[in-house]
């Protein structure tokens, strides 16, 4: 008997696991099923799921008005130099908390950690004040940095996670053996600590690449990433569901099949540390 | 060469003083353990030698050269930690090639170097792997040659070899026995294990919360014990302690006999009791009796042939000559 039980448990369980992950999925999914459709077929009422005249002739418009390229190519820098501008700082900075801890450690890690709670509007005038005067104001190094500072917390606190369960007698043998601070970051902590700092750089690439706040108000042509590509698209004239749509998910389209190639490193690097 | 000496060294952390002044001299080439129960300060001690801690006062010397600023890679010294503390990304060859590659040695030097320590620890067929595929007494021995490469002026081991079972750490202590006999370096050992102190050590430093409490060759602690801590710390069983009346007797206000200095027998002595425990080595039988009227038990050690049973009635003889006296404050009389 308590097999059938377990069964029908178990059927339960993928039942409702299944309905979680298409709900989930269902806006991305509809995104793309409409970035396929014509404009009249999009607002369709009721709406039209899979019989329709399948067309790619609004990503033909999309690459038409618009070059996909350039805001790709500064995503993929934004995203990119803000996670290892961000890295370069972290590990030692997660080193310093990991391995020589003071009194103040833990309150440093919460106030860092204080600062994701700060509405991002808060600082926006300041900000944009600051880039006026520094001449960052739609430039791709600005932006980095600001991302970098944004998701700082999250790869200090990460790392910091990674880093304490390494054991310090490691590092302590390292240092009778002779080497330096940067040695021993270098050749023994970072090669240990690689799936951790992997999945800290993955995750932060992805949070890079989503933000929207900071790169619609910080950015016009120059710097602009696939955020503004996407956003180029939401006029209040006009039929653009369609082409909002294959712009949608010609910007996500990297991120995602990033996403699933590295699902397995991401669960794991997230959960690390959690179970102990 | 490798002579230490340590001068009033000192170790707080915070407001809590766990080393409080202390003075040690290590000879060149001396074998040296320092003993004591867990929290007695010995891996501290350790670890200021080492460098990886900070003195709170005083000066650590050695060959001569004030080293009580110098960081760790600079002392000469090299350590075995009780977790082995290998590089598990790295191969058993890079491990112990580790601290030759960061004192910038040749490639060539570091070859020769690496394939010498490990056909001295048995370790060549096994270069190529990976830490995590070795038994514990083979990642002990990766620990112990990545130390010896460098050639250092004295080796450090804390507790090494508390992670292994039983067999194999007797067959280490060996090991470890014979290349310190073969490279006659200075060795400091750290370990709570009073047997691997006795057999292994030339001198023995006996701690308790810090403090020496003595330092001598391990027969002389065993036959003239400073105090009641050091006589019951080392030997095995453990010494009996009797106080009252029967330490009056000798002009003390207590007395320790050790469980190999009663005599026991069904007929006659000078105490009597009655068997509780008795565990039988083969080569040896350690019984314990009761109700003896002057501790709550009594060790005694006799040969693996001798035969009481739980709850015979026995006789128990000192042997006068080897009785240790101890005054209120438990020193030597």
């Amino acid at each position: 008997m308590a097999r059938s039980v377990s069964t029908r448990r178990k059927a339960l369980n993928t039942l409702i696991a299944w309905t979680i992950g298409l709900l989930i999925f269902f806006p991305i999914l509809w995104t793309i099923l409409t970035s396929f459709k014509t404009e009249a077929q999009a607002i369709n009422d009721p709406p039209i799921f899979f019989f329709f005249d399948w067309t790619l002739e609004n990503y033909a418009v999309v690459q038409e008005r618009s070059d996909y390229m350039r805001f790709l190519w500064n995503s993929v820098i934004i995203a990119g130099g803000s996670t290892l501008l961000g890295i370069l700082i972290a590990v030692p900075a997660a080193w310093s908390m990991a391995f020589v801890p003071s009194k103040r450690t833990k309150d440093i890690l919460m106030w860092m950690l204080s600062t994701k709670m700060l509405p991002a509007v808060g600082v926006l005038y300041p900000i944009y004040l600051l880039f006026i005067s520094l001449g960052l104001l739609d430039t791709r190094i600005g932006l980095m940095v600001v991302l970098m500072l944004i998701n700082l917390p999250i790869i200090v606190w990460m790392l910091y996670t990674y880093f304490k369960e390494i054991p310090t007698e490691i590092l302590e043998a390292a240092r009778m053996d002779g080497a330096t601070l940067k040695e021993e970051i270098l050749y023994i902590l970072t090669p240990m600590a690689i799936p951790g700092i992997a999945s800290t750089i993955l995750l932060n690439i992805i949070l890079a690449w989503n933000e929207a706040f900071w790169t619609l108000n910080l950015t016009a042509a120059q710097a602009a990433p696939l955020t503004a590509f996407i956003a180029s698209y939401s006029s209040p004239e006009g039929l653009f569901y369609a082409k909002l749509s294959a712009a949608s998910t010609m910007a996500i389209a990297p991120i995602l099949i990033l996403g699933w190639f590295s699902q397995k490193q991401l669960v794991r690097g997230l959960t690390f540390g959690a179970v102990k | 060469m490798g002579r230490i000496v340590l001068e009033q060294i000192t170790k707080s952390f915070g407001s809590t003083q766990v080393i409080p002044p202390l003075d040690l001299t290590i000879e060149d080439g001396e074998f040296t353990v320092f003993v004591g129960p867990s929290g007695c300060g010995k891996s501290t001690l350790l670890r200021l030698i080492a460098g990886l801690e900070d003195v709170s006062s005083g000066r650590i010397t050695i060959d001569g050269q004030d080293a009580t600023e110098l960081a760790p890679a600079k002392r000469g010294l090299a350590m075995v930690f009780q977790s082995y503390a290998l590089y598990p990304h790295m191969t058993v060859r890079k491990n112990i090639a580790f601290p030759l590659r960061m004192a910038k040695m040749g490639p060539a030097e570091i070859e020769k170097r690496v394939n010498n320590a490990a056909s001295v620890l048995n370790l060549t067929d096994y270069l190529d792997r990976r830490p995590g595929q070795l038994s514990g007494g083979q990642r002990q021995r990766v620990a112990i040659g990545r130390a010896i490469v460098r050639e250092p002026s004295a080796f450090l081991f804390d507790e090494p070899l508390s992670n292994l079972d039983a067999a194999l750490r007797v067959g280490m202590r060996l090991e470890i026995s014979e290349l310190h006999k073969r490279l006659t370096t200075t060795m400091i050992y750290v370990t709570h294990d009073q047997v691997e102190a006795m057999t292994m050590a030339d001198k023995i430093v006996v701690l308790r919360a810090g403090h020496i409490e003595q330092v001598g060759s391990p027969l002389e602690l065993y036959k003239n014990p400073r105090n009641k801590f050091v006589a019951g710390f080392i030997g095995s069983p453990k010494m009996n302690f009797l106080e009252g009346d029967e330490a009056k007797r000798h002009n003390a206000h207590s007395i320790g006999v050790r469980p190999e200095h009663i005599e026991v027998s069904d007929s006659k002595g000078d105490w009597t009791g009655v068997v509780g425990v008795s565990e039988h080595l083969g080569s040896d039988t350690f019984f314990h009796i009761h109700d003896t009227g002057l501790a709550e038990t009594i060790t005694v050690r006799a040969g693996g042939e001798v035969g009481f049973r739980h709850g015979d009635r026995v006789h128990l003889t000192p042997r006068s000559d080897v009785i240790h006296k101890f005054d209120a404050q438990g020193l030597r009389i």
